[in-house]
């Protein structure tokens, strides 16, 4: 079902954009010039933070923080080498790219560690971020339980990130 | 913030690596990892420029505008007030309509016109909290970054894990709400 769903989509958006006069490949090439500056944007913090990475990963530093935080991880069953990730997740998103992307290529892109890293990546957001840039943009100083509330829906996306792969993929 | 995390990052990795005695495996990350970054970016580069090409087009034809009627219904229980005012139903459901097609950058401006008319005073009211969970929760229908990784990285089928990112988001932002809800009844403000 998922083969097609791109394709399709490519598709039926170029076909309502025929319908609707739009110049659809204009729009397009439009639409990819912007994402070369998006690309062009996080390149910098991506070769800086993939060094970081790499360094920690090269140290050991990951491995023994998977190994003690293995208990806790264990217990809601998510992967213990995921920790990293999650710690960083809700924090930065380029440096969650960073470590997402090095733990898909040290355990395979197919692994259950590396979907599990690609899934907890497509469904979570920089909480942090986020958070401060709409109650900063808003005027607000008592956020009362807002980060309580969005860190608890990260967890439950980390917690069912692990599951659903295991369950379907 | 970053740099406090870049420097914490090198120093935990130096330690770690002389209690470890990895000095030889650490001098070759520093490359490596540089290398890495770009060898990413380049290999994301094509499905991710083709993605915002596609999200340009989805939100020149109104899409997005489809997508809102659907949800208005869902909307209207989890932000009550905004039954009442038209413009703040209107960015409500633009904002996480964006945020469903992956159009991050649109997404945020009317996350935060929303924001502004649900403000009251300096506290963040119950209604702004749920959307701010919302928000933080990332429901993506075509998470297009991740997709990109995995087809950089070899995936056979890049886009296999939508089922469970699709589940999972709904989870998440789903248990979200209603840990908000709980949470707005319970909280006693000091």
């Amino acid at each position: 079902m998922t083969d097609y769903l791109v394709p399709l989509l490519l598709f039926l958006t170029a076909a309502l954009a025929l319908r609707k006069q739009e110049n659809a490949y204009g729009l397009l090439l439009e639409g990819a010039a912007q994402g070369l500056h998006i690309l062009g944007s996080i390149l910098p913090a991506l070769i800086l933070l993939m060094t970081a990475v790499y360094m920690l990963r090269a140290s050991g530093a990951v491995e023994i923080m998977g190994t003690v935080l293995s208990p806790v991880f264990s217990f809601f069953g998510i992967p213990p080498e995921t920790a990293l990730l999650v710690l960083i997740r809700p924090i930065s998103g380029s440096a969650a790219l960073a470590v997402g992307a090095e733990l898909m290529a040290a355990y395979g892109v197919d692994s259950l560690i590396g979907r599990t890293a690609a899934v907890m990546l497509g469904s979570t957001e920089t909480t942090f971020y986020t958070i401060g840039v709409y109650f900063g943009a808003a005027g607000i100083r008592k956020t009362r339980y807002a980060l309580l509330a969005a860190l608890f829906a990260d967890f439950v996306g980390f917690f069912m990130a692990s599951l659903t792969v295991k369950l379907y993929c | 913030m970053m740099s406090h995390i870049w420097t914490a990052m090198l120093l935990v990795s130096i330690v770690f690596s002389w209690l470890t005695g990895q000095g030889t495996a650490l001098a070759g990350a520093v490359m490596e990892g540089a290398q890495a970054g770009v060898t990413l970016a380049v290999s994301m580069a094509g499905s991710l420029c083709l993605w915002a090409g596609v999200g340009n087009l989805m939100t020149r034809i109104g899409l997005t505008d489809k997508l809102s009627r659907l949800l208005a219904p869902v909307l209207k229980r989890i932000f009550p007030s905004s039954a009442a005012d038209h413009a703040l139903a209107g960015d409500l459901s633009a904002n996480i309509c964006a945020n469903m097609l992956g159009l991050g950058n649109a997404a945020t401006p009317m996350g935060i016109s929303a924001a502004k008319r649900m403000a009251r005073g300096d506290t963040a009211t119950n209604e702004l909290c749920r959307l701010v969970v919302l928000n933080t929760a990332s429901i993506q229908l075509i998470p297009a970054n991740v997709a990109a990784i995995r087809t950089a990285l070899g995936a056979a089928a890049p886009f296999d894990i939508l089922p469970a990112v699709w589940i999972t988001s709904l989870c998440s932002a789903g248990l979200g709400i209603v840990a908000a809800w709980f949470l707005g009844r319970v909280w006693k403000d000091d």
